[in-house]
């Protein structure tokens, strides 16, 4: 086993990549003023959410995350052993570090959490269902900020309208709006998510009190809903299938291409029509979903790439057409879900605690919704409609020769966008030139360069002094960060009989084929029956689940969102293993025990 | 007696209550297990019905009041003497063709049912009225073990008829002046357990207590080995309710007791490939943690059970249930309550807060 993490001032620039840190916040990045404070702490490396490394803007949501996070923990709600969240980003990577409450303010903070907390769970359905109209105000809000190049001349209307103010000005104040809207959009995120957590895990120390040898995957599926929003994108593709099956239109699916397809199932007539008028209607909103974990503005999104959701489809149709069931047994899961909790009920050992059972799963109950939804509505919807924005904002910067491409907005700092935002406007009001179109390529080009280079350097799991115990119960939750995944990583993955250990993400074994790939672009790569190994899922993979037989991952806890997914699917899934994707080979067997949290490598 | 035909054998899963007079209380307890989940060695009974025809076929009464006339039951020479004699003759009955043909069949069936030439079975007496004493007398001599072929068979039914003229038995039934014909005998014909692997399951986790778990421990061959500690055997931990295998732990079984080719059980060193191998299939171990949950739940308390897989029977059907008891150590001690007996419900928050303050999971695994 290696002696410890690598300190953060030890860590160097890959070749190639020298300034990085003019990429990111200069608050963001270790620091020789803070090296002590920073050398002191744990900081593991946030692969879940960011598993390459980070655009310079697309860091401005990573920031709004996690302030959003920690200011809930720290600030609104007390949570009595929990602050908030430190970060840094590491050649491009982002590092976390879990802010421990100082022990003094414990009890003070318990009293203060009892009554904010106890608001919260007192008043839940309530609360949560504000909590879907304001964020679907604030998708509205972002939805209307619009983009476009300044005019000409400004219409009639705003002279004659007694305006007083024009296009420039508010494309300024629309790109702040958009920042603000993000930033509300983070406090939204972790109104609820920890409660709901802790509601939770609650729960969960009730089932582990009562049943020591109790699986994390069995209090799952107590607690887990049947209906649930996230899964909603893959059931409307099931349901477009069945719709095409059953109106007799699946031929057009053989086209291959989305416009082929369309043009085939409009020949079709009213059939085809109707088909692709419920296609739009499901798109919205559900089909903005990224392939990814949404935090990546290269990520693609279903709406935007409709070839993806299209071949989904197209598995699924061929799927049907050989008999196959591709329906969510919700019937047959709610059954299963009660005779569950009926027998751990039964084997209690008493009344009182089949009462504090009932009482504590019922609470789970009504918070965990909000854990396994929120994801659709922020990480997914409101975040495409983000990139979307800043895609037409990029445009127009593209349009007056500031950049080559409209992407190239992601390659700019949150805060230095305002700047080529003034030089634009004030080069459209003089007219005069813009310094953007000899000034920004230039610097876009190398920023490239050097992300190449970031994206070529295998980051560390963690860095720093580990603690001796991991106690800080979201970052178990959430990121799957224990005692034993720290001991894992120093000792490197492999234990001595050639196994992986990881979290026991989803019951079952399997064995087969693996089925190594990096990214969303490889996801067509997966075939029938193999394993899928991956640095991480995202709930957007959910159609290929039919076909494969288990999943592994690099990391994720049991709360991670594809262990949410996997669990729903049926699969085995290891997830947190540190260096599956490492160590595994494509068409290499493996076999993979969710119920023990175990991989082995079988040739 | 075309009209007795089905009655004459009972294949086990076919019981019945009905049939608990015909059979007796052997065959019944054993059909009753394996109508309840919890299965048993196959096997049939050959019912009453078979006896009272060989019997009368046999003019068996007439035989047995020629040699108990003027019996002296104090002279223990005479009625040794007498009783001898009877029962030699049952063993020499000449059972009606019908009947011993049905025998024969369904120990042929059960060859095939267990891809067997010849499969040993334990041949042993049921009779019908376990009450009375001289129903007891009669379990005395009446188990033959490892017979092999339908000749054997049916010669042991015999023998288990003639027990029912042990000379205590007589006597009593003599001294009390009941009709010799009011007990009558079923055989019971069930396999010989031929172990794959054999050992012991609890319904709870031995280590501590929790009722979730089904633990296992399992090795080579006959049972014996885990009973009585001489090896140490693969541990397993299941899940109850899951029917997940949380935990497995495979050990060094460096002998097993193995059946020789004159049907003898004996020690020996375990092959050298299978020291180290799992001595059971997943799906061998969640078969016996089915058998072992549904024990508990026919019982309806924690079990101890000893179970077999049988290198004979099907996969699937291979998990042999041979004993099952209350569990001792942790029922004596008592429910293991979370919420302290009595106490009421307490308020939802001030729970969560502690769990916020030590996450139980960081200490588990």
């Amino acid at each position: 086993m290696a002696e410890g993490f690598p300190r953060p001032s030890e860590i160097e620039t890959p070749a190639g990549a020298e300034g990085w840190q003019e990429l990111y916040s200069y608050s963001g990045v270790f620091s020789p003023e803070r090296s002590e404070y920073e050398d002191s702490m744990f900081w593991f490396q946030d692969g879940v959410h960011w598993p390459k490394a980070l655009l310079p803007w697309d860091a401005a949501l990573m920031e709004m995350a996690i302030i959003g996070l920690s200011q809930y923990n720290t600030r609104h709600l007390l949570v009595p052993p929990a602050n908030g969240i430190d970060f840094r980003i590491v050649n491009g990577y982002c590092y976390l570090s879990p802010v421990p409450a100082p022990e003094a303010d414990i009890p003070m903070r318990a009293e203060h959490f009892t009554q904010r907390a106890g608001h919260y769970f007192m008043n839940w359905n309530e609360l949560y269902d504000n909590w879907l109209i304001k964020i679907r105000d604030l998708v509205k809000e972002l939805e209307s900020l619009d983009f476009e190049p300044l005019p000409e001349i400004e219409d009639l209307e705003v002279v004659t309208s007694g305006r007083g103010t024009g296009s420039g000005g508010e494309i300024q104040a629309n790109y702040f709006k958009l920042l603000n809207a993000a930033s509300t959009l983070w406090q939204y995120h972790f109104e609820f998510l920890n409660l709901g957590y802790a509601a939770y895990l609650d729960f969960f120390g009730f089932c582990k009190t009562a049943f020591p040898g109790i699986s994390d995957l069995a209090i799952a599926k107590m607690v887990a809903g049947v209906e649930v929003d996230l899964f909603r994108p893959d059931e409307e593709l099931k349901r477009l299938a069945k719709m095409a099956v059953d109106t007799g239109i699946t031929d057009a699916f053989k086209k291959g291409d989305v416009e082929g397809t369309c043009e085939a199932l409009r020949a079709t007539g009213s059939a085809g029509e109707a088909w692709i008028s419920s296609f739009q209607q499901a798109a919205e909103p559900w089909f903005n979903f990224s392939t990814g974990s949404g935090f990546s503005s290269q990520d693609k999104i279903w709406i935007e790439n409709v070839e993806i959701p299209f071949d989904f489809i197209g598995d699924y149709i061929k799927n049907l057409q050989s008999g196959g069931d591709i329906a969510r047994p919700t019937e047959a899961i709610t059954a299963e879900r009660d005779r569950i909790v009926n027998e751990y009920t039964a084997l209690l050992a008493s009344d009182e605690d089949r009462e504090a059972f009932a009482g504590k799963l019922g609470l789970a109950r009504v918070v965990f919704p909000y854990v396994e939804n929120h994801n659709f509505y922020v990480e997914h919807w409101s975040h495409s409609v983000i990139w979307r924005k800043m895609k037409s904002l990029g445009a127009v910067f593209a349009k007056a020769g500031f950049f080559n491409e409209p992407e190239d907005i992601f390659m700019l700092k949150r805060h230095e966008v305002p700047d080529a935002l003034f030089d634009l406007y004030h080069s459209w009001a003089a007219p005069a030139p813009a310094r953007g179109p000899s000034y920004w390529p230039k610097i876009i080009e190398r920023r490239k360069e050097i992300l190449a280079a970031l994206n070529a350097w295998k980051a560390s799991p963690a860095l720093g002094t580990p603690p001796e115990v991991v106690t800080e119960p979201f970052t178990i939750m959430l990121w799957g960060i224990t005692s034993d995944s720290i001991a894992n990583w120093l000792g490197g993955g492999e234990s001595e009989d050639g196994t992986l250990k990881g979290m026991m993400a989803s019951g079952g074994v399997a064995e087969g084929p693996a089925r190594v790939i990096f990214g969303p672009d490889q996801i067509n790569e997966v075939q029938e029956g193999e394993i899928l190994v991956a640095p991480l899922t995202a709930p957007s993979w959910a159609p290929i689940f039919g076909k494969i037989l288990a999943t592994v991952t690099d990391t994720g806890g049991m709360m991670s969102h594809a262990a949410i997914v996997c669990r729903e699917y049926g699969l085995p899934a290891v997830t947190g293993t540190g260096f599956a994707t490492s160590l595994i080979k494509t068409g290499q067997r493996i076999r993979v025990d969710g119920s023990s949290g175990t991989v082995t490598i079988l040739d | 007696m075309s009209h007795h035909e089905e009655s004459v054998v009972v294949w086990f899963e076919s019981y019945w209550p009905g049939l608990k007079n015909e059979v007796g209380g052997k065959a019944s307890s054993l059909g009753e297990m394996t109508n309840a989940g919890l299965p048993v060695p196959p096997g049939f009974a050959v019912t009453t019905t078979a006896y009272r025809h060989a019997h009368d076929a046999g003019d068996l009464d007439a035989m047995i009041a020629h040699y108990l006339h003027r019996l002296d039951i104090t002279d223990t020479d005479m009625v040794h003497e007498r009783c001898h004699a009877i029962r030699e003759r049952v063993r020499a009955v000449a059972i009606p063709t019908e009947v011993e043909s049905q025998i024969r069949h369904a120990y042929e069936e059960l060859c095939r049912r267990t891809n067997s030439v010849d499969v040993p079975v334990a041949v042993r007496s049921s009779a019908t009225s376990e009450d009375s004493p001289d129903a007891s007398f009669a379990g005395e001599h009446d188990t033959y073990l490892w017979i092999r072929g339908a000749d054997d068979v049916v010669d042991a039914v015999r023998r288990c008829w003639a027990s029912l003229f042990t000379d205590r038995a007589t006597c009593y039934r003599e001294e009390m002046g009941y009709e010799h014909r009011s007990v009558e005998m079923c055989v019971v014909v069930q396999k010989m357990v031929h172990p794959k692997s054999a050992g012991v399951a609890f319904t709870l986790d031995p280590t501590n207590g929790d009722r979730s778990q089904i633990a296992i421990d399992s090795s080579w061959g006959f049972g014996e080995a885990v009973v009585a500690g001489e090896v140490t055997p693969d541990n397993y931990l299941i899940d109850k309710v899951m029917f997940d295998i949380t935990k497995r732990v495979v050990s060094a079984k460096t002998h097993e007791y193995v059946l020789t080719d004159d049907d003898h059980v004996r020690k020996v060193e375990t092959p050298e490939d299978r020291v180290l191998q799992p001595s059971l299939t997943d799906a061998e171990i969640k078969g016996i943690a089915r058998l072992a949950k549904t024990a508990e739940q026919h019982y309806g308390s924690p079990q101890d059970i000893e179970w077999a897989v049988d290198a004979d029977l099907p996969e699937g059907e291979n998990v042999i249930l041979l004993q099952s008891r209350p569990e001792t150590v942790w029922s004596k001690k008592g429910p293991k309550t979370v919420v302290s007996p009595g106490a009421k419900a307490g308020d939802f928050m001030s729970s969560i807060v502690s769990t916020l303050m030590s996450p139980l999971h960081t200490k588990s695994d």
